[in-house]
């Protein structure tokens, strides 16, 4: 036939493109995925997503450089009509591809679910009971979510409830998400934090900020015309400064602490029917 | 069977005008469907009582707005003639076997039995909501262009939101099989109608209504919940969530009457020799994705019902103050909606797969392959939905499973990937316009696929969910994966259809200009969900804003796009009007062995089939069908 060895020749290019450009992803694309490494949570979904760049890299450059080798190869040639080779299947290439995906995907749960349980659910909601808990103790953070902002109780310092969210630096965090009326989404985006707000339900997340500095809380469950506006700003202070804070809050919010309901995991919501 | 054997067109005296407007056809189905529009009205404000709460504090009639779409759908299925064939029958009567089919252009304004009348009604319908919906994102993308809402303002924007994706995700349901399955399955299998042709016209005239349905909401206020009309949100909405519920119940009912009718037609109707190895795998998509169709649909049919008794009559089935649970709208919702997201992508694999052949010019490769990735896909399409809700605290233990039903649905669509690779390698391949819409599928589903893997992934879904990496990754599988096939399904389809070319230079201009917008529209969203944008807001973070603007100015470019391809049309189609040849492609299938326009009874004998509609390679292909083409005309 005199065709070159397609075969060979693919195998080679796409293993010296996996060589140079796998590593170059991981070492240089890795660490700047989002969300960077504001807690031990977001961490490691840095590195999570890391891990799955350079898995997807090579799959996604075999289909690229397989495209383009057929668009430039496995054309008709200039003003011929031929036909192509009679070629309907091949019983050992299906298998090999069956066996490398299947052995593919089952690495990816696995490597999922021991990052998801092993991180304590790895930042996001876990719902009322998470299997995975950290030891050790946890501070108690209520995040209350309603038409259209979110608000913050502290069971452990009176269960005051502020429009402010600060967390300490280095402590293991219980975050209590709810709603009172409509599903929100409590996205903490640089803590790498994610839970749905539902009425009547505590979802809990586990995060422990390790960086001091501003982080970026939108809702990011669609909730009404003025979801978009649906944001704010937490700060991750030192241990010291969170005391200070706390407290000054307990006594701004005095009053209001009063006329609050006792705390408890959810609260039942306001009626969301029109004209009730 | 009388109804399969081909009467001839008798010559028909046309009766004057004032006989031709008064009968069952589109003036009377609108007379009765306004009509009953304004009985329904008129009958809710009757029965409403003050046990329906909310009626007299908000000047809202939810009851009276629901019985009156359901009453002028009712009335406009009647005028347009859908009664008729049961009521003659429970009268006695002989009711006709088949209707409309031989009277020129006006059997496209109604009920017609003849299934290639309904798939050109499908493609034009389908095509007029498709650019609705169009027509919505770019102003969806012209409010972005700044980081507070100034354009329309936040409230009509979620109400565009809402409607661009309900329309998509329920008109392009049958963006392949309303079109192009009802014109072709029939021939393909080598039969000359489908299983239920009146229920063929049904499901197209339902469709109908429930997009005209969804463009009104706009007279009631909007709705906004987005097309997934989560609870309770969607029970504190105001009326134009009535058009939502009543919307997308037709569509779930013309979704599953659709299904049922391709199913019955597959399974029954196949010529002699037609064996289930020898069924192009377009006709196999189809089947997988009628499946689909029948099981998920009634789920939504279900849900909205509850959704509507909530909202009227004062269940509490999802109002969690009364005992009800927003999970389990959420829960619901993606019973329905993951396999729904698969009725978009299916289709499209089976027209890649029956494409590719021909213009590569080899048989396809590894055709039971294909048929065991699109059952598989089909099956486990209803294992996955909750990785919808990784986040929302639901069923939490169970997440380590729906990672992994996840994960596992890639192993079939991987099949998929394997029977192109296959294909493709050492093949003849030409260039046409439908031949690059399928290679820009492979790219585009690859993009969808791979950034699927991060959704999938429980901790890193935790930063993507609910944010425009999610928009990004299923514009790449749905308008990647359905639009991009539509498409090529149109230019490879439309000399069959009409008997006429589209230009090919102006086919070239619509795809570069295509798939190149719509990859620079895209393939930025991926990075703003990253940087912490989420769905559905009208306004973001202010260090956004360069990348929003790149990206409506992209979107803006793939809307004019889509001019280029409506100016083909007309211009070829309307002005130019130069005829196509039978078979432009040489394929080796059956429906090009036909004349074009395919004449109303299909064949003139029932074809016999002794092998599968790819012999391409072969020196001597064997016999794929005997054909016998009836005359043309009619």
């Amino acid at each position: 036939m005199g065709e070159p060895n397609h075969l060979r020749r693919l195998t080679l290019i796409w293993l010296i493109a996996t060589l140079v450009v796998t590593p170059l992803v991981v070492i240089f694309v890795g660490p700047i995925m989002p969300p960077g490494n504001a807690s031990e949570q977001s961490a490691g979904h840095v590195t999570d997503n890391t891990v799955l760049l350079g898995m997807a890299t090579p799959v996604l450059l075999l289909l690229l450089i397989y495209l383009a080798y057929a668009v430039i190869f496995f054309r008709q040639p200039q003003g011929a009509v031929l036909e192509g080779p009679q070629l309907r299947g091949d019983t050992r290439i299906q298998t090999a591809w069956i066996v490398v995906t299947s052995l593919m995907v089952l690495v990816l749960a696995v490597y999922g679910s021991v990052r998801l349980l092993a991180d304590n659910g790895a930042g996001s909601g876990s719902g009322p009971s998470p299997v995975a808990k950290p030891s050790g103790p946890k501070l108690p953070v209520q995040v209350i979510a309603q038409q259209w902002e979110f608000t913050y109780r502290y069971p452990t310092y009176g269960g005051v409830e502020t429009p402010h969210l600060e967390l300490p630096r280095g402590q293991m965090v219980e975050l209590h998400v709810t709603s009172l009326d409509v599903i929100h989404s409590f996205w903490a985006i640089q803590l790498g934090v994610k839970a749905d707000a539902n009425p009547q339900v505590d979802n809990i997340a586990f995060v422990k900020p390790t960086d001091l500095g501003r982080f970026e809380v939108r809702c990011s469950e669609l909730c009404g015309i003025w979801h978009g506006q649906m944001f704010d700003y937490g700060h991750v202070v030192t241990p010291a400064a969170f005391q200070q804070w706390i407290h000054q809050q307990q006594v701004i919010y005095a009053p209001v602490t009063k006329e609050l309901p006792p705390y408890k995991t959810t609260y039942l919501p306001e009626p969301t029917r029109r004209g009730e | 069977m009388s109804a399969a054997a081909a009467t001839p067109a008798p010559v028909a005296v046309r009766p004057p005008l004032w006989r031709r407007l008064i009968g069952f056809n589109l003036l009377t189905a609108v007379v009765l469907g306004v009509g009953g529009y304004y009985l329904g009205w008129f009958v809710g404000h009757q029965i409403s009582s003050p046990t329906f709460v909310y009626e007299e504090a908000t000047n809202e009639n939810d009851v009276a707005l629901l019985l009156a779409y359901l009453f002028g759908v009712a009335g406009f299925l009647i005028g347009m003639g859908f009664a008729n064939y049961p009521v003659m029958r429970l009268l006695g009567r002989p009711p006709s076997l088949r209707e409309k089919e031989e009277q020129g252009i006006s059997r496209y304004f109604g009920l017609c039995t003849d299934h290639k009348v309904v798939g050109m009604q499908y493609l034009i319908g389908i095509g007029v909501f498709f650019f609705v919906g169009g027509l919505n994102a770019l102003l969806i993308r012209t409010e972005l262009l700044h980081d507070t809402p100034t354009f329309v303002g936040p409230n009509q924007y979620l109400s565009l939101v809402g409607m661009h994706g309900s329309m998509m995700m329920g008109m392009l349901t049958s963006a392949i099989l309303g079109p192009f399955a009802n014109y072709f399955v029939p021939i393909l299998i080598g039969a000359r109608r489908m299983a239920f042709p009146r229920i063929e016209s049904l499901t197209f005239w339902l469709l109908m209504a429930a997009g005209f349905i969804l463009v009104s909401t706009i007279f009631f206020g909007g709705f906004p919940t987005g097309w997934t009309g989560y609870e309770p949100l969607n029970n504190e909405a105001v009326m134009g969530m009535d058009s939502y519920i009543i919307f997308f119940a037709l569509v779930g009912v013309s979704m599953a009457l659709l299904g049922l009718n391709m199913l019955a037609t597959i399974i029954t109707m196949r010529a002699p020799g037609m064996t289930w190895s020898r069924l192009p795998i377009f006709v196999w998509s189809v089947f997988a994705t009628a499946i689909l169709m029948v099981l998920a649909a009634p789920v939504l049919i279900a849900t909205l019902t509850m959704a509507a008794l909530d909202r009227t009559i004062g269940t509490t089935f999802f109002v969690a103050g009364g005992g009800g649970s927003s999970y389990l709208f959420e829960n619901l919702f993606w019973f329905f909606g993951h396999p729904e997201v698969y009725v978009l992508a299916l289709p499209g694999f089976g027209i890649v797969l029956e494409l590719l052949p021909v213009f590569t010019r080899k048989p396809l490769w590894g055709y039971r392959l294909a048929v065991s990735g699109m059952l598989g896909v089909t099956l486990l399409s209803f294992l996955v939905w909750q990785h919808h809700l990784f986040v929302s605290g639901i069923n939490a233990d169970l997440r380590p499973f729906y990672m992994l039903s996840t994960e596992i649905i890639s192993i079939p669509t991987g099949f998929i990937f394997l029977c192109v690779i296959g294909t493709l390698w050492r093949g003849r391949a030409t260039f046409a316009v439908p031949m690059l819409f399928c290679l820009a599928w492979g790219f585009n589903f690859l993009i969808g696929g791979v950034s699927g893997v991060f959704l999938s992934d429980t901790p890193s879904d935790t930063d993507t969910h609910g944010s425009f990496f999610v928009m990004a990754h299923f514009h790449y599988t749905i308008m990647g994966g359905l639009v991009f096939t539509f498409f090529a399904a149109i230019y490879y389809w439309i000399p069959k259809m009409t008997g006429l070319r589209l230009n090919e230079r102006l086919g070239k201009w619509h795809f570069w200009s295509m798939f190149i917008s719509f990859n620079s529209t895209f393939l930025p969203l991926f990075a703003l969900g990253m940087k912490g944008m989420p769905r559905r807001v009208s306004s973001y973070a202010p260090d956004l804003h360069g990348l929003n603007v790149w990206v409506s100015i992209s979107a803006f470019v793939l809307g004019f796009s889509m001019l280029i391809f409506l100016f083909n049309v007309v211009y070829s189609l309307i002005f130019v009007r130069q005829r196509a040849e039978r078979n432009p492609w040489h394929s080796k299938s059956i429906e090009w062995q036909l004349p074009s326009p395919v004449p109303v009874n299909d064949f003139e004998q029932i074809p016999t089939f002794d092998n599968d509609p790819y012999p391409y390679g072969s020196p001597s292909p064997p016999h794929i069908g005997d054909t016998a083409p009836a005359p043309a005309g009619g």
